[in-house]
């Protein structure tokens, strides 16, 4: 079977004509992962015969009848959302040897639906990062370029689907962590607004950021994965009761009576000048599909950045208070007299870099005499973002930006300047903050053959649009480079 | 309130992170650059704008209050690193 030319969506297809079955489908991504990420570093952990024996499941069940939509289709799991009984590390060595006891809601929702969970993807530790070189681990290449990172948090799950190790994959998403990988690796990922979808079973980073979202290789199985996945979870206070659209068959037409803005603080000196002229031919293909483009202001941009490292790290000093050696992973082995001393030595030994940088980061705006100052100022300045998005919003439907201001970068460039690093992330932290939808769709490569993003954002809970322009987009593409 | 003010050692402490001395002194030359970044939020005046907590707020989400089963407590134990019967064994607490 030919595994390369196989979406979400045509390998439902061919698995209710039984052209092949789970097994077959099952093994063809099993043997990718075994020609091809030995050099790409994209899964951290497959157990051959796990998924052999879940796509064994669906093919005996669909014998019986059954057809649910996913039934049979193989999809990687970024490493830090709980599958039950398989390890979840966080590319972290303080959860090493832990093996989750229950199914996060989205597994159980994509399991319940059919689909078998093949592997488990790299990411930086505890999704802090965006090159996945603070993963723990191993390190992951792009596979547009073995020299070049895939971008991340979400590293893996993208050089896993842009790679051709996997038809879809979940990521997640607090400051770009799906967007802009995929906008790097060249395949598309979806960050559904704050509250669509349940953050059960996902170890947390930053609470008022995080969501799940797919990594696919078109925008309509990013359509039907979020209609999956998205819904009202008792186990998750924050997702709204909402009515969950048919997203996939809702995609079709043109962009005849959409306004899409172009907000003038994403294309400024420092944006790359080819992703700037990729972005701006996808731009010009919007406006031939019928789309009306108008010039919009987000006043408060240069700002998000600071804004979000305050609060991200905050919310993950809390978060990952809980990493103490006492329920689960990783114990020192260090005899420790006191529990505090095992917390200490447990703790020095599990985090990474960057993770205790953040802890320490977050602790200090939280202490007291800095709370206000920090803490709760950042949150004030969060407001004005998202402001900034309600009014952008009452002049176009959509907005149109690059994903970051440039391709992916070289292994190494970006290590040992965090603040750099942090920089990065400055055209995807906004839709976080604000708790709109954001969504990656390929447009073209530069002249070196680097994938280049185009970023759309809709108004929270608007989905729907959001997979109706990339999808049309996505038509009439004309890739260049 | 100078970002040059933080003392990692002591925020550490706070954090329950024993750093090496090696990641005390890269952190205490790199948080001040990160603190002094972020003091550009100060040129904002924010006076009478209410703080987001959350992307999509949410309010007093409440069920019935009805038991519900938990996770099975051996599979729960499967993960303890060191465990006494059906406890989560630790190094001792109280005073002996």
């Amino acid at each position: 079977m030919e595994l390369e030319s196989l979406t979400v969506r045509t390998a439902i297809d061919g698995l209710r004509k039984r052209q092949f079955s789970s097994v077959e489908l099952t093994r063809a991504v099993l043997d990718a992962i075994t020609a091809r990420d030995g050099v790409i570093g994209a899964y951290l952990w497959v157990d051959e015969a796990d998924a052999l024996k879940q796509a064994a499941s669906a093919d005996a069940a669909r014998a019986g009848g059954a057809d649910a939509l996913l039934l049979g289709v193989p999809l990687a799991i970024k490493d830090i959302l709980n599958v039950e009984g398989q390890p979840c590390t966080c590319a972290s060595k303080i959860l090493a040897g832990y093996r989750a006891p229950y199914d996060a809601t989205v597994i159980a929702r994509l399991r319940e639906a059919g689909a078998v969970f093949a592997g488990r993807t790299n990411l930086d530790e505890f999704a802090m990062g965006s090159t996945t070189e603070n993963s723990a681990i191993q390190l992951t290449r792009n596979p547009a370029a073995l020299d070049r990172v895939p971008g991340g948090s979400s590293g893996g799950s993208a050089a896993a689907v842009a790679g051709g190790m996997a038809l879809a994959a979940l990521g997640t998403d607090t400051g770009g962590s799906i967007r802009q990988p995929a906008s790097f690796c060249g395949c598309v990922g979806l960050k559904p607004s704050y509250g669509r979808v349940s953050r059960y079973g996902l170890v947390a980073f930053a609470s008022s950021l995080d969501q799940i979202g797919p990594m696919t290789q078109t925008v309509e199985d990013a359509a039907l994965l979020l209609g999956v996945m998205a819904g009202r979870d008792p186990h998750d206070a924050t997702t709204l009761d909402r009515a969950v659209p048919n997203y996939a068959a809702a995609l079709g037409g043109d962009l005849k009576g959409l306004r899409l803005g172009l907000p003038k603080e994403y294309f400024v000196a420092g944006l790359d000048p080819e992703v700037a002229q990729r972005v701006q031919e996808a731009v010009e293909s919007c406006r031939r599909c019928g789309a009306e483009i108008v010039e919009v202001s987000l006043p408060h941009t240069e700002y998000a950045v600071a804004t979000y490292y305050i609060l991200a790290s905050a919310e993950a000093s809390a978060n990952l208070a809980r990493f103490d050696g006492v329920r689960y992973g990783h114990r020192s082995a260090v005899a420790a007299g006191t529990p505090l001393e095992m917390y200490l030595n447990t703790r020095a030994e599990g985090f990474g870099r960057e993770v205790k940088r953040r802890i320490i980061l977050g602790t200090y705006v939280l202490s007291s005499g800095y709370y206000d100052a920090y803490y709760t100022h950042a949150q004030r300045v969060r407001t004005l973002i998202r402001r900034d998005f309600e009014s952008a919003f009452m002049q176009c439907d959509a907005l149109l930006t690059p994903v970051s201001p440039d391709p992916a970068y070289l292994i190494g460039a970006t290590a040992e300047d965090p603040l750099k690093a942090y920089l990065i992330d400055i055209f995807t932290v906004t839709a976080n903050l604000a708790g709109i939808c954001g969504l990656s769709v390929p447009c073209g490569t530069t002249p070196a053959g680097l994938p280049v993003g185009l970023q759309v954002l809709a108004p929270a809970f608007d989905e729907g649009t959001l997979l109706r322009i990339g999808h049309v987009y996505e038509q009439v593409r004309e890739v260049r480079s | 309130m100078a970002a040059e003010e933080i003392d990692v050692a002591y925020v550490a402490q706070l954090a329950t992170i024993r750093l090496t001395d090696e990641e005390a002194r890269l952190f205490q030359r790199q948080l001040p650059v990160i603190l002094a970044y972020v003091d550009k939020l100060r040129c904002l005046d924010v006076s009478g704008i209410e703080p987001t907590s959350h992307g999509h707020p949410v309010y007093n989400v409440l069920r019935e209050d009805v038991p519900e089963p938990g996770l099975d407590p051996e599979r729960v134990l499967a993960n303890a690193p060191a465990r006494l019967r059906d406890t989560f064994k630790v190094p001792r607490i109280v005073e002996s």
